[in-house]
C-alpha cells in the first residue's frame, strides 16, 4: 500500500476516476509521487495511461476523485491558479506535438518570451542551452516537418525545459523510436531529472525504459478498470502476486507459455 | 497472371462407412478462381445432413485464403446447424492454423445492420439539442470575441502581434489577385445586364447607377467575403484542426498559452482588418469592371459615365458596404476557427472541418446580408 504523508509528496491522487462521458476509463485511481522520482504509469495499450495523464497536466476534468500538487487541490482551484501550478509542469508529448508553423527555436523561445522578462538576447542563450542540453545545437533554425521523429521528440523535451519545470511529464517517450534512440532518449531523461532536481512522470509501457529508469510507479488495469498494483517496476516484475502484473512485467512469457501448452499440435 | 493453367475449385461427398467424406480438388486461388459462395456451403451442409464430416484436402492443388474462407464458412454452417461435426485433421497443417486464428473471437453476426434505427421523435429531439448547444457555443464564442479582442487592443493577452501581421499578409496581399478577378467579373456582368435592359428604353447613362449601387452597396462586400470564405476560412479550420491532432492545442494549453488568443484572436483581427481594405479594392475593380464593359458596348463617354457614377454612388453606400465587410471578416474567421477547433483528431475530421468551413462562411455571408438588407430597409438607408 501507498504511503500517505501529504507533506512529502509532489503529486498525490486519490480515488481519481476518470470518463469520456459516458464512457469510463478508470475507477479509483490512487498514487502518490515523491519528490525527484521516476515514475511509471505502466499499463497495456488502450488502458488509459495517457488519458490520466491528460487529467495530470489539465487538459481532463476527473469525474471525481482529488490530485493533489505539492499540497495544493489541482482540480478544484480556479483556471487562472490551475495555468500558475501547471507552469511548473513541462510536457513531452506522444508526437512531440511541436508547433509546426514554428522553427525548433521559435518553439523553445515562446514559453520564454510570453512568461518571462527576459530580453532576446537571453532568450536567444537559453534556447540555444536547452537545445544543446538534449543534442540538437545547430538545428533550431529547422522547421518541425524537416525533423526525423526521434529528433522531434528531443525538441518537443527542448521545449518542455523551456521554463525550467519541477515535473516533468512524458508521454509514451520511446513509442516510434529504434531502441537505440529510445535508448538514448531515457539516458537524457535520466540525466537531465537528475541535474535538473526535477521529478518525472512518465506513461509508457516499453519494459526497458521502464526496467532502466523508473523507481515507483502505478500499474493501470484495462479490465479491472483500475490501478492494481503500486511500486517500482523491478519489484512488480519479481514480487507482484498479480498474474496480469507478472504477465506484463515478463513481456507475456507466462500467458504464452499458458496457451502454447494448451494448444494442439 | 500466372501462365500456369488453373482448375477449378470443385468437390465431391462420398460416404465412407459412419462419417461423409468432402473431397476438395482444384486450385483454390481467389483471385484465379474465386471465392465459394455461401449458398455452395449451405448446399454442402444440406447434403450430408447429420454426422461426422470428414474433408480431405489431398487433391487441393494451390491454396490461399479462399480454402480458409470456404473452410470456416463450413464450421460456421456446421455449427449452426449442430448435427454436424467438421473433422479438419486432413486439412493442410497451414490452413488449420488460420483457422484457428480466424476462430478466436467472438465472430460478429453477418448480414445484421449494426445499428437499429432511431425512432424520428428521438431524431428530431438530438438534433434540437444540437442546435441549441451549437447556438449556445457560438453566442459564448461572440462574447468571448468581443471582450478579448477589447483586451488585446489593451495589449493585456497573450495574442503575438508578429502573427497577427503575418496573417494579415496571407490574408490580404495574398488574395488581392483572387479578389480582383471576382470582382472585376461581376462588375463587367452587372454592366452587361443592364446594357441590355436600359438600351431598350435609351437609358443607356443608367447603366452607370446600377453598376455603382450595386458593387458598392452590396456586391464588392459579398462577392469577397465569399472569396476569403473559401480562401482563408477553410484554410484555418484546417489548419487549426491539423494542430488537434498533432497535439498542438494541448501543448498550448499545458504551458498556459490559451489556444483562443495564441490562434483564434489573430485570425480574428486579421480578418476584420483586411476585409474592408480588401472590399474597397474589391469595389475600384467592380467599378472599373463595369466601367470598361459600359463604355465598350454603349455609346457612352467615359465622362458622362464617371459624372453619372459620382452622382449615383454616395458616402452612404461605402458606409454600409465596409460595415458590412467587417462583419463578414470577424463570421468567415470566426466560423474557421470555432469548426477547426471543434475538429476531432483524424485526417477525415479535418477535411470535414474545412468544408463545413467554407460551407458555414459562404450561408453566413448571404444570411447576414439579407439580414443587413432588411435593417437598411427599416431604416430607409
Amino acid at each position: 500500500m501507498v504511503d500517505l504523508d501529504n507533506s512529502s509528496f509532489r503529486l498525490e491522487a486519490t480515488n481519481l476516476t476518470l470518463a469520456f462521458g459516458s464512457n469510463l476509463i478508470q475507477r479509483d485511481v490512487s498514487f502518490a509521487v515523491r519528490p525527484r522520482s521516476i515514475f511509471a504509469v505502466m499499463g497495456g495499450s488502450g488502458c488509459g495511461k495517457s488519458t490520466l495523464l491528460k487529467a495530470m497536466i489539465g487538459l481532463l476534468r476527473p469525474v471525481s476523485g482529488t490530485l493533489v500538487v505539492d499540497g495544493e487541490d489541482y482540480w478544484s482551484t480556479s483556471e487562472e491558479r490551475r495555468t500558475e501550478i501547471g507552469r511548473r509542469f513541462g510536457v513531452l508529448f506522444q508526437s512531440g506535438a511541436l508547433w509546426s508553423s514554428m522553427t525548433v527555436s521559435e518553439n523553445v523561445a515562446l514559453p520564454l518570451r510570453l512568461f518571462t522578462r527576459l530580453d532576446d538576447a537571453a532568450i536567444c542563450e537559453l534556447v540555444e542551452l536547452k537545445l544543446a542540453l538534449v543534442g540538437l545545437a545547430g538545428s533550431g533554425h529547422k522547421m518541425p516537418s524537416e525533423l526525423s521523429g526521434g529528433m522531434r521528440k528531443r525538441a518537443g523535451l527542448a521545449r518542455a525545459l523551456a521554463l525550467d519545470p519541477e515535473i516533468l511529464f512524458f508521454d509514451e517517450p520511446s513509442a516510434g523510436l529504434d531502441p537505440i534512440s529510445s535508448n538514448r532518449l531515457d539516458e537524457l531523461i535520466l540525466e537531465l531529472s537528475g541535474g535538473l532536481g526535477a521529478t518525472v512522470v512518465i506513461v509508457t509501457h516499453e519494459l526497458p525504459s521502464l526496467f532502466a529508469i523508473c523507481d515507483d510507479g502505478v500499474f493501470l488495469d484495462a479490465e479491472a478498470k483500475s490501478a492494481i498494483a503500486h511500486g517500482s517496476p523491478r519489484q512488480l516484475r519479481d514480487s507482484c502476486g498479480d498474474p496480469t502484473v507478472r504477465a506484463f512485467m515478463e513481456r507475456g512469457r507466462a500467458t504464452a507459455a499458458r496457451e502454447g501448452g494448451g494448444r494442439v499440435h | 497472371m500466372s501462365s500456369i493453367s488453373l482448375h477449378p475449385p470443385h468437390w465431391i461427398i462420398s460416404a465412407a462407412g459412419s462419417e461423409r467424406v468432402l473431397c476438395l480438388g482444384g486450385d483454390w486461388i481467389a483471385q484465379d478462381t474465386g471465392v465459394r459462395s455461401p449458398a455452395d456451403v449451405a448446399g454442402i451442409v444440406e447434403q450430408v445432413g447429420s454426422g461426422v464430416l470428414r474433408v480431405d484436402c489431398d487433391r487441393v492443388g494451390r491454396w490461399d485464403s479462399a480454402l480458409v474462407a470456404f473452410l470456416r464458412l463450413l464450421h460456421e454452417r456446421a455449427r449452426i446447424a449442430k448435427e454436424i461435426q467438421v473433422d479438419d485433421a486432413a486439412v493442410p497443417p497451414a490452413a488449420r492454423q488460420l483457422l484457428a486464428l480466424a476462430s478466436t473471437g467472438t465472430a460478429a453476426p453477418r448480414g445484421e445492420p449494426r445499428q437499429s434505427r432511431k425512432p424520428v421523435a428521438s431524431l428530431v429531439g438530438e438534433a434540437a439539442l444540437g442546435a441549441h448547444g451549437e447556438i449556445c457555443r457560438v453566442t459564448a464564442l461572440v462574447g468571448e470575441t468581443v471582450l478579448r479582442g477589447l483586451a488585446a487592443v489593451a495589449g493585456r493577452t497573450r495574442t503575438r502581434w508578429q502573427d497577427v501581421l503575418q496573417l494579415m499578409r496571407e490574408a490580404g496581399a495574398g488574395a488581392l489577385l483572387i479578389a480582383a478577378i471576382c470582382n472585376g467579373l461581376v462588375g463587367a456582368i452587372l454592366a452587361f445586364v443592364g446594357a441590355v435592359q436600359f438600351r431598350r428604353f435609351g437609358a443607356g447613362i443608367y447603366v452607370a447607377d446600377l453598376v455603382g449601387i450595386a458593387v458598392v452597396r452590396e456586391m464588392a462586400a459579398v462577392m469577397t467575403a465569399i472569396v476569403m470564405a473559401g480562401r482563408t476560412g477553410g484554410a484555418y479550420a484546417a489548419h487549426i484542426a491539423t494542430m488537434q491532432g498533432n497535439e498542438e492545442i494541448d501543448a498550448l494549453k499545458t504551458f498556459g498559452i490559451p489556444p483562443f488568443d495564441f490562434l483564434v484572436l489573430p485570425r480574428i483581427l486579421a480578418l476584420v482588418t483586411m476585409m474592408p481594405l480588401l472590399y474597397l479594392y474589391g469595389c475600384a475593380i467592380g467599378l472599373l469592371g463595369g466601367y470598361v464593359v459600359g463604355v465598350a458596348t454603349l455609346d457612352l463617354t467615359s465622362s458622362a459615365f464617371l459624372v453619372e457614377l459620382r452622382n449615383a454612388v454616395a458616402g452612404r453606400e461605402f458606409a454600409i458596404g465596409l460595415v458590412k465587410s467587417i462583419a463578414f471578416g470577424g463570421l468567415v474567421a470566426l466560423a474557421g476557427c470555432h469548426l477547426g477547433l471543434r475538429a476531432g483528431r483524424s485526417a477525415a475530421d479535418v477535411g470535414r472541418a474545412a468544408t463545413s468551413a467554407v460551407v458555414a462562411g459562404i450561408i453566413g455571408i448571404i444570411a447576414l446580408d439579407a439580414v443587413f438588407a432588411a435593417c437598411t430597409n427599416a431604416l430607409g438607408i
